[in-house]
């Protein structure tokens, strides 16, 4: 199990490939990664993104622990960024390795609906020179309750 | 002696990132109460608990937990990570 929180950048493809390397037992590899998302026509100039130290790293290892239990994960790898991003940058990825591919799709899903509403990061948008907080949805929260 | 953590719009309202606090408090719900009679900006940044996550030494909890032996109360917003 691989966990990064960090401010760099991460390079998506040479990590999705060290990930889908090396394994035997392994029948499929799913990656996922997040990107900043301009939705107001060129008005977002950038994507500020806060955490708590320490919960954030705690949340995002015990998310993942129960992906891997609970459906038979080899692997996990989860990277979130922190700090200013610009549009079209790439803020997180998840991997997940089983070795049958429903189970890492499934499991990269579990992951993905959790790091949205369980673990501790804030996104503060800069739209046409503008702060204002991202507020959560209640289909996020939603997502929770079909695991 | 606790230290609380507030992120987010929650530390922009209170106006800081960490304080420490003597508290009588018995549980998270009673320390807002607490920190709402002292002063506006608290009354103000929990002006709506449906907002409002709270964690005790970095694990989520509900309103109702206790504070006894808390370290760290951290307040902050709806998360919205991904």
């Amino acid at each position: 199990m691989k966990i990064s929180v960090q401010a760099e950048p991460f390079d998506y493809g040479a990590l999705s490939n060290a990930f889908a390397q090396g394994h035997t037992h392994v029948g499929a590899v799913v990656t996922f990664c997040g990107i900043v998302r301009d939705d107001e026509l060129g008005g977002l100039s950038t994507m500020e993104i806060e955490h708590y130290p320490g919960m954030t790293e705690k949340a995002i290892k015990a998310h993942a622990q129960t992906a891997k239990d609970r459906f038979s994960l080899a692997e996990v790898l989860v990277i979130h960024r922190y700090g200013s991003l610009k549009p079209g940058e790439m803020i997180m990825m998840v991997a997940t390795a089983a070795p049958h591919r429903n189970d890492a799709f499934q499991g990269a899903e579990f992951l993905m609906d959790y790091l949205k509403s369980r673990a501790p990061f804030w996104k503060k948008e800069i739209v046409n020179g503008e702060p204002r907080w991202v507020d959560a949805k209640p289909e996020d929260e939603d997502a929770l309750s079909r695991w | 002696m606790i230290e609380l953590v507030y992120f987010a719009w929650v530390r922009e309202r209170i106006g800081e990132a960490r304080e420490s606090h003597e508290t009588n408090a018995k549980t998270v719900r009673d320390l807002i109460e607490e920190l709402k009679q002292k002063e506006e900006r608290y009354a103000v940044a929990f002006s709506d608990l449906n907002t409002i996550r709270v964690a005790i030494d970095q694990d989520l909890v509900d309103m109702d937990s206790s504070i006894e032996n808390a370290k760290e109360v951290a307040f902050f917003p709806p998360m919205t990570g991904g």
